[in-house]
């Protein structure tokens, strides 16, 4: 079993600074989502990131500009770090016209085709099968991308899971399956309902692959995996499946406190928070202060740019409620 | 000219959009190396190779999610689920991903895949082998619906289907599979949402899809010898809609029945009936008739499959009760 938490990469200053960054504007939007509902901006469900920042930005770092992203309902890290205009990500969790999907999709739904994020699937582990759809396209056209996509531990009791590692196991697809297990499938413990202790790594020799396990609250160690797994998908190695171990800071959903969680557990992961323990390790590595204080002065710009632009988007007017249902634009079933 | 089976049909229809377009892929269980549990991909395989054509393990959600991720990023994948009761199975991906994802996605992502399959009755297969399904996937936004009744059309629609920029269900009918018909040569595109009067008349118009057309022709050729006069149309697709075709018979016969294969509740003909109700009432002369299989999951007994899906028999005594 591989368990990286230390890096086996040498990892450049540039692109600490690159991680850092993406995760306190990861931190700062979701804060801002988080407030948003409060306020009765935002209305439906949300699922926030806090706090399993570093995955999304680690491989997001990692990736090549055209690799596709998948990911889930909680989904806003997974595509704001592929360079998805932060106003066009709030825009769509207030139900504004310059959302990315216009109002269509919502916070569960975001989908950026000019970033590579292929869409945030609402289905527990229905992605899994379309991004090795996606990667088989990519080893047909022999274009070199690979196919990332991202699930959460509860994903790996689902028959679409064990389907699509299969078959890109067989097909050898350029894909990598990230597991963020933050240890709770909605409410429940995923151990409790769980043949195996880690559910996804576990599972990994079933389809021939190497049981990785990974630190998910260490920025550098998702990175170094990332870069490692994504090359061996380019070389023609075929699939990898990745389990990040993080936590949430807060509930599933909107709807949940999580109070099921034990005060000490919550606490402890609290104590590993992804964004305070890397700026930590900037600064002990002998980054200035300042250059950080300047990133996350930048994000809250940032953040502040981006709501303020979704707070002023208009709302989509009803002439798009019967548009694009098929490709020439309309909704139209009969003539 | 050339008599081809419908079985013959399917594989001259993927191998003619195959040849044309190299992103034309071909996926499923057996329809590699076996050319297809019902032999309707023969051939394809040692034509265009192993990764266009290529079978897959029995994984129906891997089968078309692969299919759906793979459209979405430039192929134009055909995806076989080998009987349609099996759709079932990865419903999800077809009716929860598929159908909705361009929409979702405002415009985003282009879905130009095929999901084939082999669907309806007859061949006593029991309930889980032999049901007719196209209605559930009429039911759902955002997918097409494709239904051949003859060889021809088999080519003519399965090329519109691949050619089209949207999800398309394409429903083969297994106890047409055997059965022959004049296929012209050449290449041969259909339109989809264009139904076809396949049989002139004057008193009724029996509106029939994929096995029900050939019963509804002998039942019209019988229900002719009795000086009924009867008007069949092939509907071809379900989604889109050819409603002009139907609306247009009407007008002229004054009476509508369907002949539909789906079990009762919700079946495609509910539909039409209720179109023409709204936007052909005054035309009618008398009630609107659907001949249906009951709403019972279908037995396997032959006995018994013949008396569940509509007979000729079953339209001849009904038309005439009908119109007496």
């Amino acid at each position: 079993m591989t368990s990286t938490s230390t890096p086996a990469v040498e990892i450049d200053q540039e692109t600490r600074l690159d991680l850092y960054r993406r995760m306190v504007e990861l931190r700062l939007f979701e804060k801002r989502a988080y407030d948003l509902f409060m306020e009765g901006l935002v209305k439906g469900t949300s699922h926030l990131s806090l706090g399993q920042e570093a995955v999304a930005a680690g491989f997001g770092a990692a990736m090549r500009v055209d690799d596709y992203t998948f990911c889930t309902y909680r989904g806003h890290a997974h595509t704001l770090s592929r360079g998805t205009p932060m106003a066009r990500v709030m825009g769509e969790l207030l139900g504004r016209s310059n959302g990315v999907t216009g109002g269509k999709g919502g916070s569960m739904h975001l989908t950026s085709v000019e970033n590579y994020a292929m869409g945030s699937y609402a289905i527990v582990g229905a992605h899994l099968p379309i991004a090795a759809g996606a990667a088989w396209s990519a080893q047909e056209r022999g274009s070199g991308q690979v196919a990332v996509c991202f699930f959460g531990d509860g994903a790996t009791n689902i028959g679409a899971f064990h389907e699509a590692l299969n078959m890109a196991a067989v097909w050898k697809l350029p894909v990598v399956f990230v597991c963020e297990n933050n240890l709770y499938m909605e409410y429940t413990a995923i151990e409790s309902v769980t043949a195996v202790a880690n559910p996804a790594a576990d599972r990994a020799a079933a389809y021939g692959l190497e049981s990785i396990i990974v630190d998910g609250n260490d920025a550098d160690a998702v990175y170094a995996i990332a870069l490692e797994t994504l090359d061996r998908a380019r070389q023609g190695a075929g699939p990898s499946l990745v389990e990040a171990k993080t936590y949430r800071h807060g509930g599933h959903s909107r709807a949940d406190p999580g109070k099921y969680r034990p005060d000490q557990e919550v606490e402890e992961w609290l104590d590993r928070d992804p964004v305070d323990t890397y700026r930590e390790r900037l600064l002990a590595q002998g980054i200035a202060e300042n250059a950080l204080t300047e990133i996350d002065d930048d994000a809250r710009t940032d953040v502040e740019a981006a709501t303020q632009a979704a707070r002023e988007a208009p709302a989509p007017g009803p002439e798009v409620l019967e548009r694009n249902v098929w490709a020439d634009g309309s909704a139209t079933w009969r003539n | 000219m050339a008599e081809l089976t419908y079985r013959d049909a399917v594989a001259a229809g993927i191998a003619q959009e195959m040849r044309r377009d190299e992103r034309v892929y071909l996926i499923g269980e057996d329809v590699a190396g076996a050319g297809g549990v019902f032999k309707a991909t023969p051939g394809l395989l040692a034509e265009f190779g192993p990764r266009r054509v290529r079978d897959t393990p029995i994984s129906e959600e891997a089968i078309v999610g692969a299919a759906m991720g793979a459209a979405m990023t430039g192929l134009r994948p055909i995806a076989e689920i080998m009987f349609s009761d099996f759709l079932a199975t990865c419903w999800d991906i077809v009716a929860n991903q598929i159908a909705k994802t361009r929409y979702m996605t405002d415009g985003q992502i282009s879905l130009p895949l095929v999901i084939r399959t082999a669907n309806g009755g007859g061949a006593r297969f029991g309930a889980q082998h032999s049901q007719s399904v196209e209605n559930w996937a009429m039911a759902i936004p955002g997918l097409k619906v494709v239904a051949p009744s003859n060889p021809a059309d088999v080519i003519g629609l399965l090329a519109a289907s691949v050619r089209d920029p949207d999800p398309v269900m394409f429903f083969e009918h297994k106890a047409l599979y055997a059965t022959k018909g004049d296929v012209p040569d050449g290449e041969l595109v259909d339109t989809l949402g264009t139904a076809r009067v396949v049989r002139e008349g004057s008193d009724a118009t029996l509106v029939a899809l994929a096995a029900m057309v050939p019963k509804a022709l002998a039942a019209a050729e019988v229900l002719a010898e009795r000086g009924v006069s009867v008007e069949v149309i092939d509907l071809r697709s379900l989604v889109p809609l050819d409603t002009q075709t139907v609306l247009g018979s009407i007008a002229k016969t004054s009476r509508l029945f369907t002949v539909e294969e789906n079990p009762r509740l919700t079946g495609w003909g509910a539909e039409v009936v209720s179109i023409a109700a709204e936007e052909c009432f005054w035309d009618l002369d008398g009630p609107i008739v659907r001949i249906t299989t009951p709403h019972i999951p279908l037995p396997s007994a032959d006995a018994l499959e013949d008396v569940a899906i509509p007979s000729v028999d079953r339209i001849v005594t009904t038309v005439e009760q009908v119109l007496a």
